[in-house]
């Protein structure tokens, strides 16, 4: 048991929740960009997968329990990311009490590793604002059609405010990706020479594939290919 | 040549400090970093005045006690090299150089730009060793060791503790030293039977100590004076992995 809660208790335990759980989120993004693409295919595939979201896992499960447990489990792993990484923050913070007077920034090999932190408080700002937009209809309430997603969407990414607001948006969540999911090979332990070649681009190819297919959207509905 | 030193001096473990500038004229090229530091503090004597501390042993880059860091950067500015094989050939006439001691809370100063190591010490004690059988040496053959695994467990094993890694890691951290002390006994047959005992209690007394954690800079592996790899860490995480959710050894 307390060799188990070493995964809580020890630095690098906490750095292997955050990368676990970090996958998670980032399966959660792929499979969000990859439904969210369907506003593509119509008004009607698009509300139809919505609506699906709803009664996943039915009929052994009753109606819209099946999302309740994907959206505990999404809830509990950015909970866990982000608990983890303020308690690493903070022991990290304290372990240099005295900071150098000078600091030599060729020691920084990697800019985007300097963005994890910042890029997540930026990144978690965007969500609350994305569900403040899409899934409880503050941001744009006359618009908001319980329902219908389709509408949503476009009726916000026609605001052209709001569909720069979600371009720039990409910027801090593709760097966190890109860095995060190669840290998450080293903190894992998935090192070897075999593929340690491989890691960089695989993060940079799946950061790269969430950036353009989340863009094309708000980028379609203010060229007048999506449109109500 | 000649620069200008600004030196960190510090009284005491609890005392303020400040830099202090110092003028050193006459640099020869062929000077080590230290001798030209004792030049400096030569003068200072012969002034009367209090000399500065900094710690040194070998000079031949083999103890690991001289670090300092030079301009931001523990060793100074070449890479894979420690403080007392970094020539004044590195540097130009005019220079001003920031000569710190290494910050962070597990290695509180002891005067001027000597630290408190003994962290490190402890994190050795608390299982970077083996169980071995004393007595007559064994037959050499007697445990085979796979060739690639004696080369790597022979990269880990070049540490020599001087915690320059702690002093560039933006987190203070002393993993690419853990990694390094986990690895080149993890690596070896005569390292198995404490393997994953060793990676708890060693972690566990790193984190006591107040080190911080590894975020993936890689600014522990470009100061390193012996080249230890990032892929050290990646080792330790998997051994620490395999530790929290492996059952004992006798139950499996």
């Amino acid at each position: 048991m307390r060799a188990l809660s070493s995964l809580w208790r020890l630095t690098v335990g906490k750095k292997i929740i955050m990368a676990a759980t970090g996958a998670g989120l980032c399966a959660f993004v792929l499979g969000h960009m990859a439904g969210n693409l369907k506003i593509f295919l119509g008004r009607e595939v698009f509300n139809h997968y919505a609506e699906w979201l709803r009664h996943i896992g039915e009929p052994l499960l009753p109606p819209t329990a099946g999302l309740c447990v994907a959206r505990l489990g999404i809830i509990a792993c950015a909970a866990l990311h982000i608990t983890m990484a303020v308690q690493l923050y903070l022991l990290s913070d304290a372990a240099r009490p005295t900071r150098y007077n000078k600091v030599d920034n060729s020691l920084v090999l990697s800019r985007t590793s300097l963005m994890m932190r910042l890029g997540g408080v930026t990144l978690g700002a965007f969500i609350l604002f994305h569900l403040a937009h899409l899934t409880w209809g503050w941001i744009c309430p006359g618009e908001y059609v319980a329902g219908d997603p389709y509408n949503n969407v476009i009726a916000g990414f026609q605001h052209s405010w709001l569909a720069a607001f979600y371009l720039l948006a990409m910027v801090p969540l593709c760097l966190h990706l890109y860095h995060g999911i190669w840290s998450a090979f080293q903190t894992l332990g998935l090192n070897s020479p075999r593929y340690n070649a491989l890691r960089r681009p695989l993060a940079l190819a799946f950061s790269l594939l969430v950036f353009v297919g989340n863009a094309s959207i708000p980028l379609a509905v203010q060229a007048g290919v999506l449109h109500l | 040549m000649k620069l200008t030193l600004h030196v960190w001096r510090q009284s005491g473990p609890t005392a303020p400090g400040r830099f202090e500038t110092y003028v050193a004229p006459d640099v020869n090229e062929h000077m080590s970093f230290l001798e030209m530091l004792d030049v400096v503090n030569e003068r200072l004597t012969a002034e009367g005045k209090e000399p500065f501390a900094f710690e040194h042993d070998c000079r031949e880059g083999i103890c690991g006690s001289c670090g300092m860091v030079i301009n931001g950067r523990p060793h100074g500015k070449t890479g894979l090299t420690a403080t007392c094989q970094l020539h004044m050939r590195h540097f130009s006439d005019g220079e001003e150089l920031w000569i710190e001691p290494y910050r962070a809370k597990a290695f509180p100063v002891i005067r001027d730009l000597i630290v408190d190591r003994s962290a490190f010490d402890r994190i050795i004690q608390a299982g970077g060793y083996i169980s071995a059988r004393t007595g007559s040496a064994p037959e050499a053959n007697a445990i085979l060791v796979p060739k690639p695994a004696a080369d790597w467990a022979m990269d880990a094993a070049q540490c020599i503790g001087c915690g320059a890694c702690v002093a560039a890691c933006p987190n203070a951290s002393a993993m690419l030293f853990l990694s390094a002390k986990v690895s080149h006994l993890g690596l070896l047959p005569q390292g198995q039977p404490e393997r994953y005992e060793r990676v708890q209690r060693m972690l566990e007394q790193h984190d006591a100590e107040g080190f911080g954690n590894c975020t993936n800079h890689g600014a522990c592996e470009a100061v390193c004076p012996k080249g230890i790899s990032l892929d050290f860490i990646a080792k330790l995480n998997r051994d620490m992995l395999a530790s929290a959710l492996r059952a004992p050894v006798a139950q499996e």
